[in-house]
């Protein structure tokens, strides 16, 4: 067996847009998928999720670069000769057949045994809750229903590699919550390969062992989840995985592990976490995020601590969330009520005094574009 | 009083239907019991309807006479049983022609580019813009001794100093077949087309992903999904094909004659409307009866309907 389940090498996917001009929709990415890993392509609509998903399925074929799968190049082999299958968004049903013909029609194209047939459809159903359904038409289930047929067709065909286009994207929301985490588990239990298409960074971040983060065909970062979150390496993927501030500013002071800049705005000084790719004198933003700022009485450091003005604040039972300013800079902080009381005014509010910290580690500083 | 109606959602149905409810009463059940009742009565000698009770005109139908040439109690002369049959395969010959030609058609257009799709289909409807029987004069133009092919042919012939004698084309079953095909095509690559563009893209690639080849997608996939644009075509083609005397009137001349051409001539030349009025009858059973086991079978094409 190879190291990885899909590689990526240097892919390009170019297409020509009706207005006569080419766009490249997945743009020299590299991306090394492993073995039985859940891993989700995670960006904004159009980024080229769904192309990058396509190439590995065979719908589409790469303008350059090469796709492996299982260590073996890809070239333009058609989705029936790749050890991979694909859940479909709308997950193309077959509208015509039965859910026990929906699941049979890969085994039979395989001309596998129709006594196997019967007893791996069987056996697929069981595994997506469905058993007993198998007589039923797509139209008479629901569509988390739909969803699970589709996941059990595509699974019944042993592929090494099962790739998903948001599959959940139809669910209402109760219902995602309960497919992720049963979704998450079955790839446990199955132990294949998971790649996972979302838009949703929630989504991405309790499913996933592991994330690309793309934007206009690029791959901006891949990570488990803690990573992605906690040392986003970049501007886009600060700002578009969860909630931050960002601090603009310029590097005043720098060494291995710590930057300091100056931030106009605060009219003072922030020192932060060095994440490499930033010089003396270079614009830099600083992120982070609101949970991690702590709002006190009195200042916890002798440094990173700013007198604030508590501008807004909203009481959202886990957390209380408050829009703060110090000198012409806005901060979000969100700080977790972990403190017993009916009183929402118990917590900060109004034209009260207080000052914010920030840890040095929770800061992170970035090239500014 | 608005009020009132806005709240009343029976009468606002009523309301809805009531026009085409009086055009329907009027113009259809009436004049089939008034056919119904004729067709049971005797004609006078000035070609006007006595009204009474016997079965004649269906004994004549079915050739049934009691007054035969050969001396006999009883005989059969299958003329008008000839006629109907002839008028039931050929609308059966030519909605098998009709749809092979309209599906591959239908097919290929669907599977064009939007704003190709669209000339496409703009094309098939163009034909329509002329009246029916005009587009069937243009077809004794074509069919004749001295029509189009046969000038064609004749020119190559006497091109390659072929001896040549025109063929004899028009007035024969084959004219009316090519006739109707023309005629009712579009009528069938409407439907079909319309259930095969809305077989979305994802189930071919899910077909393909699952390990199917292009045949086998197309009669697993393609070909059911698109049955009920292949039954509302039918239904389209079949009923009028077995109903029109024009296309057999103008292309069959005296020797294809139709149940059409049978009740035509029964009401005008013949002037016997119970004789006519029977035939009009057994059509419509006839056709009911095919219509009736056809969709049982494949249902009503009520997808395409609804779309
Ligand atoms: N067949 C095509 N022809 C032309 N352009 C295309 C085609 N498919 C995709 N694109 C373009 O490529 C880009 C990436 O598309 P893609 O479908 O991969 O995005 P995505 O990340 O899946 O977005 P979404 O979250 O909206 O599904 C888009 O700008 C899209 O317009
Ligand atoms: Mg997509």
């Amino acid at each position: 067996m190879s190291d990885f389940a899909v590689e990526l090498r240097d892919v390009v996917k170019s297409f020509q847009t009706p207005e006569g001009g080419w766009i490249n929709a997945v743009d020299h990415v590299d991306m090394k998928i492993n073995n039985g890993e859940f891993f989700s392509l995670l960006g904004s609509s159009g980024c080229g999720k769904t192309t990058s998903l396509r190439m590995m399925a065979g719908f589409e074929w790469p303008t350059e670069g090469e796709v492996f799968i299982a260590g073996q190049p890809q070239g333009k082999k058609p989705p029936f000769q790749r050890p991979v299958n694909t859940v479909f968004q709308s997950y193309a049903l077959f509208q015509h057949m039965t859910v026990h013909q929906n699941v049979a029609f890969g085994l039979e194209m395989e001309k596998v045994p129709s006594k196997q047939i019967t007893e791996r459809v069987g056996k697929a159903l069981e595994m997506v809750k469905l058993s007993g359904m198998d007589k039923r038409y797509p139209k008479q289930l629901s569509g988390g229903q739909q969803q699970r047929i589709a996941l059990a067709r595509a699974l019944v065909k042993l592929p090494s590699v099962l790739l998903l286009d948001e599959p959940l994207g139809a669910l209402d929301l109760k219902l995602r919550k309960e497919m992720q985490l049963e979704l998450k588990s079955l790839q446990r239990e199955v132990g294949i390969t998971f790649v996972f298409v979302t838009h949703d960074q929630e989504e991405a971040l309790t499913m996933s062992d592991r994330i690309a983060v793309m934007s206009h065909g690029k791959v901006l970062q891949v990570g488990p989840p803690i990573e992605i979150y906690e040392r986003p390496n970049c501007k886009f993927v600060a700002d578009f995985i969860g909630d931050t501030n960002f601090f603009e500013g310029v590097v005043t002071g720098i060494d291995d592990k710590k930057v300091t800049a100056h931030i106009p705005l605060l009219n003072s000084t922030l020192v932060g976490m060095n994440t490499g790719g930033v010089r003396l004198n270079d614009k830099v933003v600083i992120s982070v995020r609101p949970e991690k700022i702590r709002l006190t009485e009195t200042c916890v450091l002798t440094y990173n601590c700013f007198e604030v003005n508590v501008k807004s604040s909203a009481y959202i039972g886990s957390d209380t969330r408050l829009e703060v300013e110090s000198e012409r800079q806005r901060i979000k902080i969100w700080e977790q009520n972990h403190i017993s009381t009916l009183d929402p005014r118990a917590y900060h509010q109004g034209e009260v005094k207080a000052f914010a910290t920030i840890l040095p580690e929770n800061a992170l500083v970035l090239p500014a574009e | 009083m608005f009020d009132k109606l806005r709240q009343n959602k029976s009468f606002q149905g009523t309301l809805l239907v009531a026009p085409t409810l009086v055009f329907m009463i009027g113009l259809l059940i009436i004049p089939l019991i008034l056919t119904a009742v004729i067709s049971f009565g005797e004609r006078d000698s000035s070609g006007g309807v006595i009204y009474s009770f016997g079965l004649h005109n269906y004994y004549k139908l079915i050739g049934y006479s009691t007054n035969c040439d050969s001396g006999a109690s009883s005989c059969f002369d299958m003329l008008y049983v000839q006629i109907l049959w002839r008028s039931l395969t050929l609308a059966f010959q030519t909605t098998m022609i009709v749809i092979s030609l309209a599906y591959p058609l239908s097919y290929f257009i669907a599977r064009a580019t939007p704003s190709k799709r669209n000339t496409y289909l703009f094309m098939v409807l163009v034909p329509l813009w002329t009246n029916f029987v005009i587009r069937v004069y243009a077809w004794m133009m074509i069919l004749r001794t001295q029509g189009v092919i046969n000038g064609i042919l004749g020119a190559i012939a006497n091109l390659l100093h072929i001896p040549f004698a025109p063929l004899e084309m028009l007035y024969t079953p084959g004219a009316v077949l090519v006739g109707m095909v023309y005629e009712f095509l579009p009528f069938m690559i409407l439907p079909i087309f319309t259930s095969l563009e809305k077989i979305d893209n994802s189930l071919y690639e899910a077909a393909a992903d699952l390990g199917a080849n292009s045949i086998k997608t197309f009669f697993k996939v393609t070909l059911p999904l698109s049955m009920p644009g292949v039954v509302a075509g039918t239904i389209l083609v079949f009923i009028p094909v077995m109903g029109t005397f024009i296309v057999s009137d103008l292309l069959g001349g005296q020797k294809v004659i139709l149940v059409g051409n049978l009740i035509q001539r029964q009401f005008l030349d013949a002037r016997d409307p119970t004789f006519g009025s029977a035939a009009s009858l057994v059509l419509m059973v006839m056709t009911l009866i095919v219509t009736y086991f056809y969709t049982k079978k494949f249902g009503f094409g009520e997808e395409i309907i609804v779309a």
